[in-house]
């Protein structure tokens, strides 16, 4: 049979492409052409034509010209004056966190030992030991693939804890979110929703609510619309008093000012970290990180990979291995804790290196800064007729608006033509905004102008 | 000593970055920052006042987190270090990884994702204004189906087991649409199928069946259709198995599975020699997906982001995830997920990084591209293969004399029953060459199995170095084996003992528990470990 190789192609990418080389390798195994590998391949499983794809751009420069081409068509959050959020933000990355993630030793690198990939390890470590501080908690996980996840495989966590299947979330979810870990629990969890009262948790309908077929209590902070959730210890007394545990889902970027959830009950804390020094990438760059106590009960109910710290032959010598390792799909395929896989370690990295240079100080002005401009925001946008705000909760980055005159469709639509994105359309009267250390006072201030010209042009059309 | 210079040895003597680095924490000098932050503005001062303040009390974090505090350029040495004490495939003959197809990731796709058009964009912008994000996710679409030979494609999978889970929670929404939901509780594998796809179907709340290879290593078809019975909701096979064995009845599997109502899932985590040559619609799968940094030459960023194609029949379309990408009068539009729709399975359009490193290497490469790079890996493969049976003390279990697709799981019994070296220490020393060498998943069915897989993407010259090196530690375990046992020796750092890392008494998951367990040194803000625990 022909070779179906032409001879003469030859790619950057693929070396032992030369004639010679590739003769010399077949003569070495004994084979008369590439075909020979594929005799387990039945004939009329093969595809005897070529892939029907566009011709190659094989030269590099013709490549980027294509590719930038087509990207070219975005106008990215840096054209427009952007005031979206849901999930994914605009906050700076500092230049260091993007030179360390862009080093190809750790870029290229996946699943080496602790020995030639020692600095993977410890950059991890490093990174489950900032975060924990972050969050005052002794266990985080290597990152899963997002919030999403890390909330789902909390509540499934509990479920497996205590063996129960009622689930009761408190907080308005994502709906996204929501819609992932419902699905993603349904053979084992029920969740049921207790509608918020004032953006946050109803407390007397939660004590209602629990009974001892409660595996967890879940709980947003921020919420979907940005409110926190500042009876958590209640809740918590509540919910362990029925046995069940506490899951929160959470954005940690509030926390060199906010008090983390771990102080107010909270047994398992998960949530995404793209907010610590990752772009926004269209909402394609989440990590999600699961927090517990120390206790081998919830640490042997992990999925995730824990990198712990070791002693080595050599005193002085940090060393670093896999704690638990038999909890895992690597070592008990279906027997262990759901599934471990290629998740999300470069983000870890970066957010490492985010809390590195942040440190406490960092956090701190940056939480207050957050804080303060979401209120700011607040204060402006309430100030005009016809918008007031969603509820009267504590928030923190995202609030939400109600219009009355004008659908948020529409006052969407008429800001874009400005350049503005003045938030994600919730319903027809609502509108979610977000402020970020990236959104100063004057663009809040061109926010508003410009949503207080479409509230007047609406009463004056009226 | 003068010049000449004695000719270089194979392997290499190699020594790895060893900076005795500090754990982070240790940097710490009080009052040292890394990055300034951009004030609180006064026209917001003077609206909101002092708003930490104004908290409720207990809202205020009693103490500020225990960060370190370091200057910018010691935070990045620090990890610059660290990133040199990494051995990345772009330094490395990276073919060690068996199952996890470590390519070579073009530095200009890295460039590209870069602009600012892809990473400053937010997922609920003006469609208007991401036309070139969601053309991207489009044409790949169309290519992924192309390739696989399937109708529709979603890239929303954030992974390659991420993407098992999605071809599952698929299979589980179908079968509830059609009644079968609780009649079809069982799933099949076969042992040499990636451990994701019995681990994700257990999640979806499935009891696993697992089907063990015949007598040559091929997937035991008896075997298979004495297991399946209308209690079967789907097979997930890897294909060829992580043994690199094609299954040449793979039609007679998925024909036995529709025989009984149950659906195909095809693990294309092992695709990379099989691009152009044949597709899963070819063998009448209904679901596959392909993990984008494997096949599609995506890096592998230290275990993740990762990013998977789901590809189905056009009778699975109506499940797959959302929100999906829709070409309407020439303009892209994004359509949220119908009412049979399995959902989001992760924060909006999946791995944009990734979609377009895949696309950019395809494009760059073509029909031609792809079926060279598949023909090549499989030549490298079985060019391996034969180089390494030449290694007294190692053998390639199965399918004996049989050509081998793009990977072999290998055994060192022989050498192991001959001196007592395994080989997790074989790979401790490869190291010590510079090489990444692993053994293989559990459990090893394969004795002192390890995997290599040594892609389209290296040269015959680095395939017989990692080799050499390969004979060099075998040699060893005969001639020296305290050396081998003792290894590291070139490395990091040295032997790393293990026990505490199961002892939960002991181990040390963060720098503040090993602090608070070994010196005694508690947190301000520590929550004793079991206060508030429940499940007790």
């Amino acid at each position: 049979m022909k070779d179906a190789v032409t001879e003469a192609f030859v790619h950057p990418y693929i070396p032992n492409t030369a004639p010679a080389v590739k003769q010399a390798m077949l003569d070495a195994v004994g084979a008369e052409s590439v075909e020979d590998f594929y005799a387990d391949v039945p004939e009329d499983l093969r595809l005897r034509r070529p892939l029907n794809v566009p011709a190659p751009l094989p030269a590099e420069q013709d490549l980027a010209r294509h590719v930038k081409g087509i990207l070219a068509a975005n106008r990215s959050t840096e054209e427009r004056l952007s005031f979206l959020g849901a999930g994914t933000y605009n906050h700076y990355v500092p230049a260091v966190v993007d030179e360390v993630i862009r080093r190809s030793e750790f870029l290229t690198a996946y699943a080496g030992e602790p020995y030639e990939d020692h600095g993977r390890f410890q950059a991890l470590f490093e990174y489950q030991s900032l975060m924990a501080e972050l969050l005052a908690m002794d266990v985080v996980n290597v990152p899963t693939y997002d919030g999403y996840q890390a909330a789902a495989t909390g509540l499934a966590m509990a479920g497996r804890l205590t063996g129960r299947r009622r689930v009761l979330a408190l907080s308005d979810v994502l709906p996204e979110k929501l819609s992932k870990v419902i699905d993603y629990v349904r053979a084992n969890l029920d969740i049921e929703h207790i509608a918020t009262t004032g953006g946050v948790a109803d407390v007397d309908a939660l004590a209602a609510a629990l009974d001892d077929g409660v595996a967890a209590v879940w709980v947003e902070t921020p919420s979907f619309t940005g409110a926190v959730e500042t009876q958590l210890s209640e809740i918590a007394d509540a919910a362990h008093a029925a046995g069940a545990v506490v899951v929160v889902g959470t954005d940690p970027v509030g926390y060199g000012v906010l008090t983390p959830p771990a102080l107010q009950g909270a047994d398992i804390v998960t949530g995404d970290i793209q907010s610590l020094g990752l772009h926004q990438w269209f909402g394609g760059a989440h990590a999600g990180f699961i927090a517990v106590h120390d206790d081998p009960r919830f640490v042997m109910e992990l999925p995730s990979r824990l990198f712990g710290l070791e002693s080595t032959t050599v005193p002085g010598e940090y060393g670093f291995g896999d704690v638990a390792y038999e909890r895992t799909s690597f070592a008990q395929r279906e027997e262990g804790k759901e599934w471990v896989g290629t998740a999300a370690a470069l983000w870890g990295i970066a957010a490492g290196v985010y809390l590195s240079l942040m440190g406490p100080e960092g956090m701190r002005e940056h939480g207050e800064l957050l804080l303060a401009r979401t209120r700011y925001a607040q204060h402006r946008l309430a100030s005009i007729p016809g918008i007031r705000l969603g509820d009267d909760a504590l928030h923190l980055r995202e609030f939400t608006i109600c219009l009355d005159g004008i659908s948020a469709g529409d006052a969407v639509s008429a800001l874009r033509r400005e350049g503005i994105e003045p938030g994600v359309v919730v319903d027809e009267s609502t509108l979610l905004v977000c402020v970020t250390d990236t959104t100063s006072a004057t663009d809040i201030d061109r926010l508003a102008d410009a949503l207080a010209a479409v509230a007047t042009s609406k009463e004056e059309s009226k | 000593m003068s010049l000449p210079i004695a000719p270089k040895t194979s392997p290499r003597r190699f020594h790895q970055a060893s900076w005795d680095e500090p754990i982070v924490f240790e940097l710490s000098t009080p009052g040292e920052r890394g990055i300034a932050i951009t004030p609180v503005e006064p026209a917001v001062r003077d609206a909101v006042g002092d708003i930490v303040a104004d908290l409720p009390k207990h809202m205020r974090r009693p103490e500020p987190p225990a960060l370190p505090e370091i200057a910018q350029m010691r935070v990045l040495k620090h990890y610059l270090r660290l990133s040199q004490e990494n051995l990345g495939s772009d330094l490395n003959v990276d073919i060690g990884q068996g199952t996890c197809t470590i390519k070579y990731s073009p530095k200009i796709n890295d460039q590209l994702i870069e602009v600012p058009q892809l990473r400053s964009i937010h997922p609920a912008q003006d469609p208007a204004d991401t036309q070139g994000a969601l053309e991207m996710i489009w044409r790949l679409e169309r290519l992924m189906a192309e390739i696989s030979g399937m109708d529709a494609v979603s890239l929303a999978s954030p992974g390659g087991s991420a993407g098992i889970w999605t071809n599952i929670a698929m299979i589980r929404a179908y079968h509830e649409s059609r009644g079968e939901g609780e009649q079809r509780d069982e799933v099949i594998t076969t042992i040499f199928s990636h451990p994701s796809n019995a681990a994700a179907a257990k999640v979806a709340g499935y009891k696993i069946v697992t089907v063990y290879p015949d007598a040559d290593g091929y997937p035991d078809l008896g075997a298979l259709k004495a297991a399946l019975s209308e209690r079967t909701a789907a097979i997930m096979v890897t294909n060829p198995e992580d043994t690199g064995i094609y299954n040449p009845a793979i039609k007679e599997w998925v024909d036995a599975a529709h025989e009984v109502g149950a659906l195909a899932s095809y693990d294309q985590a092992n695709a990379a020699g099989i691009l152009g040559i044949t597709r899963a619609r070819d063998a009448g799968f209904d679901v596959c997906q392909f993990n984008l940094h494997k096949t599609f030459a995506a890096p592998h960023g230290s275990g993740g982001p990762g990013a998977a194609a789901n590809a189905v029949s056009a009778a699975l379309e109506p499940f797959l995830p959302g929100p999906r990408v829709q070409q309407v009068d020439g303009r892209f539009v994004v359509r949220e997920p119908g009412e049979l729709s399995i959902g989001h399975v992760a924060p909006a359009h999946g791995v944009i990084l990734h979609v377009v490193r895949a696309y950019a290497w395809i494009m760059s490469l073509g029909a031609e591209g792809m079926l060279t790079a598949s023909q090549i890996a499989v030549l490298n493969n079985n060019y391996l293969l034969k180089r390494v049976l030449e290694i007294p003390g190692a053998s390639a279990p199965y399918a004996t004399g049989r050509r081998r697709i793009e990977q072999v799981r290998y055994s060192w019994q022989e050498l192991f029953e001959e001196t007592g070296i395994s080989s997790e220490e074989i790979g401790i020393r490869m190291a010590d060459y510079g090489f990444h060498y692993w053994t293989s998943h559990h459990p090893y069915i394969v004795p002192q199995p390890f995997t290599l897989e040594p892609t389209e993407c290296y040269s015959k010259a680095e395939l017989d170095e990692y080799v050499a090196a390969l004979a060099q530690v075998a040699r060893e375990a005969r001639e020296d084996p305290e050396l081998v046992r003792t290894a590291p020796h070139n490395q990091t750092v040295h032997h790393t003992h293990h026990d505490d890392l199961d002892d939960p008494e002991r181990w040390a998951i963060t720098w503040r528990a090993y602090q608070r367990k070994h010196f005694g040194v508690v947190r301000a803000d520590a929550v004793d470990a079991l206060a508030g625990a429940a499940a007790s």
